[in-house]
């Protein structure tokens, strides 16, 4: 079947996603790993919204594109406010948060 | 009860302007002192203004009605309403409350006592008032219960922020002993509730109702009512919170405390527990009177033994009270129109000799008696006015402390109908005796600060030099210790004039208060 | 309503308007105070203005009421009075039958309300008759004459025009208190005039003994106040009026209750013994003289101390019945004994002063223990018309007193170090005085013979035997005292500052300096002394010596100083006044004179007995029952002044020394000088016990029982709650709370490590958890 290529699409770009967040050190590849994440997604809804005759999944992703680009517009400001404090992007030296 | 509701949105705005007032300086920063006082005294002015207006608006012929009168529901759930209402008792102590707290503002404008931080003081005020004017108008016993405690957090603050080196212990026991008595008097308020048919907390309601309640059980209500107000006015031998906090609070509160919060306390017993439960009152009437005699003596004994000025005039404060207890244990017209008469003339009076105390304090840095003297050599005005406030005080005819004690004591020789008329007198001829003892501390008092020469330690060298010749002189150095200054004698004069005129004319709050007060006491006479 | 008016009693527009007389000067007392300072005479003017108008106002009022009187004395018999304008109360008063019977004068009574309060009504008013006519007439004629004196008195004062201002006041609320309608009004003036004396008395406050003084005053009167405001009260209680005309016509009614009516009496005539100095609260007024002796003058004159007997005689029904004067006969009565005791107790304090003044307010004392009796012992007119000579030349004694010590002895007031000798120096004072000292002895033909001898006679006539014989033996005394008093000013060789000024001519300023430095220093000193041990020796200088050299600093940079030579006499103002009132202290008495058949008095003050006023019965003079006391005076005279010559004279004489040798004479000294110890049982025992003692007492167990059992609560409040929040809370309820909390606490140590901060290592956990998620929904759902 075809959607199983489409899933499995989808699969392999959530990995990639998954990775580049838990992997890259750099603020700014996090962010893109989580596009790549987001946008896998996007292909699963796609597709099932395809097999399903139902444009519900067409609704969902293009709502998805809309939150993401937002999510990446207050992400890369917030790198970019942390690149001036600090002169840096890399995640290992922010840990602030630590309990 | 007949009530007339015309404007009826004029209390509300009377009582919350002031915290449209505090909203606005929220937003003021804190820095900028100046415009918070000019927003704190806008707002007091502005409050004083539909005070004034509420005055020509009141109908005098009718001044037994409550008037002005709005009723909305409030907290369903206990049939507790949103009441407030005006007549002739609580008219003069509504209007007082905004007087007092617009002098204090203009007292306030160059003296913020240490640490400072007007903002939050002039908040608090505002917010006392608002507690202040909420309680004489309220005629719900719940919305009452509310207000009476909103006035209580501020002067917390007041006293346990900006008051004395003894300012905790004083805040936290004048804290304590004041919930302490409101608990028992909200005890005492669900069960008047319960036993009227849990109908309504309205007080109009239930004067016509309360009279129902089983003798036994009214007693028992009253004590708790009792303890309540007695704490607050203070009455002998409640009273110990008063001195502390009297001398450890600022100037301000000071005179906030004893011109309108001790108020508070006589105003619900002739508000809330004689009319509504009168069959408990005639049983409490001789407990109340001996309680309110040996106040006056103890409280005059009292005097005698302080060595702070500020203490003095705050014992001074429990046997004037003592007069008006008197006056109301008597439950007779006239004994309560001294009442009244002596509250509102004790807050003029008392309110004055604090601000006085404070101008003292301010100059010397101290208020230790023997260590003032001669101050009418260095401040001649300033030991006039306090020597006019000492003779108001302790009852000059012709002055208003009069006509607050000798209604008293007379009406203690006819008491109401159903009293031990042996007791009264008995208790009158003490009364009496406690006026001697006032003349003795009070100029006492006078004699020792006022007259003499100066104390070395605070006179100026040019001073030592012109005593005995020209007293007047101006005085070179020790600038702190000056006559008195603009402020001050803006703040000052209302009181003093309003002391002078109601001596005079005591017809101007008699004339307010007899309607309402004849009409409570028809009960008693029947 | 109105009677048939067979004559209608004239009333006119003085009488009408009576109560302009007090509202003047408390127009013109504010005037004074917030712009005297600015005025060119510094508010004197306005005083004296005001007095004056008074004064005319008075006299206008004075003429009208005798044409009332008059008119209506020529009413037909039965006829009656018709009401004045403003008529009030019953317009008809029945006529005792008798056939001497006169017509009841209706009083001119106004009234407005004041206030009202639980349906009685207050109000202010006038209520004017002969009594009341009688004294506005005196208090502003005296008040006058004072002011005027005190021009020159009192000039260069630091705070002349406060002075002014409280002498204003002061008569203003002594009049206010005359024509009182009720009594509510009478207690207005009655305290402002407390009050005024309290500032007159301490005018010079910068010394604690003067301070002291007035607090003294004040607070004596007030002890007596007391009985004023139990005493209104009972009467209102009990009459439900306030109105005087109205509670005398009740105490009138046989069918009032007496044991109200003794109560009433009692407590008011309390208040009568503190404000009249009376016996056991006399002691104020002695020392009343450390203020300036024009207040001297008219506080013991005409205003304050007579207050009391005012009192006594305007609500005389209420005394008259409720002490039974009339039934009581032989025995004795509260009043007639306070006073009687009063004559003596006061005669002989003023054997042992020293202090000029200080004898003058002992023989007032004196003096007013005489009216007190004489209304004790139903002789109303002749102790009225006591007050009224007495004022006259009581003031002169006093304004000659102050006269000699402004002038002559710089402002000591010490007879025995700074005078004698005065006589050919000031002849004018001298003269005045010597005239009033014979009208108060009771000299016949001079004024006091008149009033006074006609007490003493009415006590006998009424059956008062006992009150009698106090009479006679007070008017014995009387002379004795003042014949000391004059020798020893006028007399005799010139002692201490008289004899400075006039021996050594031109060494007088450097001796005056020698005199008043140290005296100035010293007097704080010694003044204090004396407040503390509350009695003068003859050795030390008494307060009023002290402000008085006080008194020399403040006048001397100001007037222009006397020339010192052998014939000085005050200057004008001060004699003017001095000279009128010396030739009242003759003439006033002529008004009733009784020996020659004229008794006006008796015709215009005296009610006339019947619904409002108990009839009394007169005595007939005749000048055989005069000749007892005039002998007692003669004797008085010749004995004292023999006494007086062999111990203030210049030849030895076995009296000289005779307290240093003699052990009884000098207990007896002792015992006067020190006022019976009186003073000392006040001050030391009960004010001092009070204000001490017992007050800290009171204020111990206040900081101790009351406010300890608060804080105890408090603590144990505290402890209790420590108690529970040790072994309850913190063990039981906590233990469950805290172990929840640890568990909580462990659980979260042992999470921490994961909360890295890496946002990598959040992921992680995120995917990872996720991860687990899918896993568990795979395996159950398959």
């Amino acid at each position: 079947m075809l959607i199983n290529n489409f899933l499995l699409l989808g699969a392999v770009l959530f990995c990639i996603g998954v990775y580049g967040v838990i992997a890259r050190k750099n603020a700014v590849m996090v962010l893109m790993s989580i596009e790549l994440i987001l946008n896998s997604v996007n292909i699963n809804l796609l597709a099932f919204s395809q097999l399903h005759g139902n444009v519900d999944g067409n609704t969902f992703a293009l709502y998805v594109i809309a939150v993401a680009a937002a999510e990446v517009g207050v992400g890369l400001a917030l790198v970019l406010l942390i690149y001036r404090n600090r002169r840096s992007i890399s995640l290992d030296e922010l840990s602030e948060m630590k309990g | 009860m007949e009530v007339i509701r015309d404007q009826n949105w004029l209390l509300s705005l009377g009582v919350f302007l002031p915290l449209a007032g505090v909203l606005v300086m929220l937003f003021i920063p804190k820095r900028d002192e100046l415009l918070q006082k000019q927003v704190a005294l806008v707002t007091a002015l502005a409050t004083l203004g539909v005070g004034v207006y509420t005055l020509t608006q009141y109908d005098y012929d009718q001044s037994a009605k409550l008037q002005f009168f709005a009723s909305t529901e409030w907290i369903k759930v206990i049939n507790s309403g949103y009441t407030i209402g005006l007549d002739g008792i609580s008219l003069p102590l509504y209007f007082l409350s905004m007087v007092v707290t617009v002098l204090v503002m203009i007292y306030s404008w160059d003296h913020i006592p240490s640490p400072g931080n007007p903002k939050a003081f002039l908040i608090l005020m505002l917010v006392l008032q608002t507690g202040m004017a909420g309680t004489f108008v309220a005629q719900d016993l719940i919305l009452f219960f509310v207000f009476f405690e909103v006035v209580l957090l501020p002067m917390y603050f007041m006293i346990g922020v900006w008051g004395g080196e003894q300012r905790q212990y004083a805040s936290l026991k004048f804290f304590l002993y004041t919930m302490f008595g409101s608990a028992l008097m909200l005890v005492a308020f669900l069960a008047l509730y319960y036993k009227t048919g849990a109908q309504s907390f309205s007080i109009p309601y239930l004067i016509e109702n309360g009279i129902g309640i089983d003798k036994d059980v009214a007693i028992w209500i009253f004590a708790g009512m009792f303890i309540g107000f007695a704490v607050k006015v203070p009455m002998f031998p409640f009273h110990t919170w008063l001195p502390d906090a009297h001398t450890q609070a600022p100037t301000q509160g000071s005179v906030i405390l004893a011109a309108i919060l001790l108020k508070l306390g006589t105003y619900g017993f002739v508000r809330i527990a004689i009319p509504i439960l009168p069959q408990a009152a005639i049983e409490w009437a001789p407990v109340i009177g001996i309680l309110a005699v040996i106040g006056i003596i103890y409280g005059a004994l009292g005097c005698l033994a302080q060595k702070d000025m500020k203490r003095l005039i705050a014992f001074s404060s429990v046997a004037h009270m003592g007069f008006v207890m008197l006056g109301i244990s008597t439950l007779t017209s006239i004994g309560i129109n001294a009442a009244l008469f002596g509250m509102v003339a004790h807050g003029l009076i008392t309110g004055m000799l604090f601000f006085v105390a404070g101008s003292i304090k301010e100059r010397y840095h101290t208020l230790e008696i023997s260590r003032l003297s001669g101050m009418l050599l260095q401040m001649p005005k300033l030991g006039w006015i306090l020597g006019f406030c000492a003779m108001a005080s302790l009852g000059l005819p012709g002055l208003a402390g009069f006509w607050g004690e000798f209604p008293a004591i007379l009406s203690a020789y006819q008491p109401a109908p159903g009293l031990s008329v042996g007791l009264f007198r008995t208790l009158m001829v003490i009364a009496a005796l406690g006026t001697v003892l006032a003349a003795g501390y009070l100029l006492w008092l006078y004699q020792r600060t006022a007259f003499g020469t100066v104390n070395p330690e605070f006179a100026t060298p040019s001073h030592t030099h012109s005593l005995g010749a020209a007293g007047n002189d101006e005085h070179h150095g020790h600038d702190d210790i000056h006559d008195v200054t603009v402020f001050e004698w803006i703040a000052w004069a209302p009181l003093l004039i309003a002391i002078v005129v109601l001596g005079v004319y005591p017809q101007l709050l008699f004339k307010v208060m007899d309607p309402a007060v004849t009409e409570m006491v028809k009960v008693f006479n029947k | 309503m109105l009677a048939e008016t067979a004559a209608v009693a004239t009333s006119g527009w003085f009488l009408e308007h009576a109560f302009l007389i007090p509202v003047i000067p408390a127009i013109a007392f504010f005037v004074i105070i917030f712009f005297g300072k600015r005025m060119p005479k510094h508010g004197s003017e306005v005083g004296i203005a005001s007095m004056l108008a008074g004064l005319v106002l008075a006299v206008g009022a004075t003429w009208q009421w005798i044409q009332r009187v008059e008119s209506a004395g020529g009413a037909d018999e039965g006829g009656a009075i018709a009401r004045g304008m403003y008529g009030f109360a019953r317009g008809l008063v029945p006529q005792a039958a008798e056939g001497k019977a006169e017509p009841y004068v209706e009083p001119v009574i106004r009234s407005w309300t004041w206030w009202q309060s639980g349906g009685f009504e207050f109000s202010v008013g006038q209520h004017i008759d002969g009594l009341a006519v009688m004294l506005l007439l005196l208090v502003t004629f005296i008040s006058t004459l004072v002011q005027i004196f005190s021009l020159d008195y009192v000039r260069g004062d630091r705070r002349y025009t406060h002075f002014f201002a409280s002498l204003t006041l002061f008569s203003a609320g002594m009049l206010t208190m005359v024509l009182a309608e009720n009594t509510v009004q009478l207690i207005l003036g009655w305290e402002i005039m407390g009050l005024c004396s309290f500032m007159l008395i301490g005018h010079w406050w910068e010394e604690q003994a003067n301070s002291r003084a007035a607090l003294k005053a004040f607070f004596t009167v007030r002890v007596g106040d007391m009985g004023l405001l139990v005493g209104v009260a009972i009467l209102f209680g009990a009459f439900g009026t306030f109105s005087i005309q109205e509670t005398s016509r009740i105490a009138m009614d046989p069918a009032t209750s007496q044991t109200v009516l003794l109560w009433a009496a009692i407590a008011l005539f309390i208040a009568c013994i503190g404000k009249s100095g009376q016996f056991p609260l006399h002691t104020w007024l002695p020392d009343a003289m450390a203020g300036p002796t024009p207040v001297s003058s008219l506080l013991h004159s005409s205003t304050m101390v007579v207050a009391g007997v005012f009192l006594v005689a305007r609500m005389y029904p209420v005394f008259y019945n409720g002490f039974d004067i009339a039934q009581n006969g032989n025995s004795a009565n509260f009043i007639a004994v306070i006073g009687g005791i009063t004559i003596i107790i006061a005669a002989g304090l003023a054997f042992v002063q020293s202090d000029i003044k200080k004898v003058l307010a002992y023989s007032t004392v004196s003096q007013l223990g005489y009216m007190m009796m004489g209304l004790g012992v139903g002789a109303w007119t002749p102790a009225v018309f006591h007050i009224f000579t007495h004022a006259f030349f009581k003031c002169c004694l006093f304004l000659c007193a102050g006269s000699i010590s402004h002038t002559a002895s710089h402002h000591s007031f010490d007879m025995r170090k700074d005078m004698g000798g005065l006589r050919k120096r000031m002849p004018i004072t001298f003269v005045a005085w010597m005239v009033s000292t014979a009208a108060l002895c009771g000299v016949p033909f001079f004024s006091g013979f008149f009033s006074k001898d006609e007490i003493i006679d009415n006590a006998h006539h009424n059956g008062y035997t006992v009150f009698f014989v106090i009479g006679l033996i007070g008017a014995f005394m009387t002379t004795a005292y003042m014949t000391r008093a004059t020798y020893l000013t006028f007399f005799g060789k010139a002692r201490g500052a008289a004899a400075g000024h006039s021996d050594h001519g031109d060494d007088a300023e450097e001796h005056e300096m020698e005199h008043a430095e140290p005296l100035d220093d010293h007097a704080p000193v010694l003044a204090m002394a004396h407040a503390a041990h509350g009695h003068d020796t003859h050795d030390t200088h008494t307060a009023a010596v002290a402000h008085d050299a006080h008194d020399a600093h403040d006048s001397h940079g100001a007037h222009h100083k006397p020339a010192f030579g052998l014939a000085e006499e005050s200057p004008i103002l001060l004699v003017f006044p001095i000279a009128i009132l010396g030739v009242l202290a003759v003439l006033s008495g002529y008004i009733n004179a009784a020996p020659f058949g004229i008794e006006k008095f008796l015709e215009w003050v005296e009610p006339r007995g019947g619904e409002y006023a108990p009839t009394i019965d007169h005595a007939t003079f005749t000048w055989a029952k005069a000749m007892p006391s005039i002998v007692l005076v003669a004797l008085g005279f010749v004995v004292s002044l023999a006494i007086c010559r062999s111990i203030y004279g210049e030849a030895d004489s076995k009296l000289k020394g005779l307290t240093q040798r003699n052990a009884s004479a000098r207990a007896g000294y002792a015992f006067l000088a020190n006022k019976y110890y009186l003073d000392a049982l006040y001050e030391k025992v009960i004010v001092h016990g009070v204000a001490h003692p017992i007050a800290n007492a009171v204020n111990w167990v206040n900081q101790n029982v009351i406010d300890g059992i608060v804080n105890a609560v408090g603590k144990g409040g505290k402890g209790t709650g420590e108690w529970v929040y040790r072994n309850i809370d913190q063990t039981l309820v906590d233990g469950t709370v805290n172990g929840s909390g640890s568990v909580a606490r462990g659980t979260g140590g042992a999470l921490r490590p994961t909360q890295s901060g890496k946002v990598n290592q959040y992921g992680a956990l995120l995917f990872g958890a996720a991860a687990v998620a899918a896993l568990v929904l795979v395996l159950v759902n398959t």
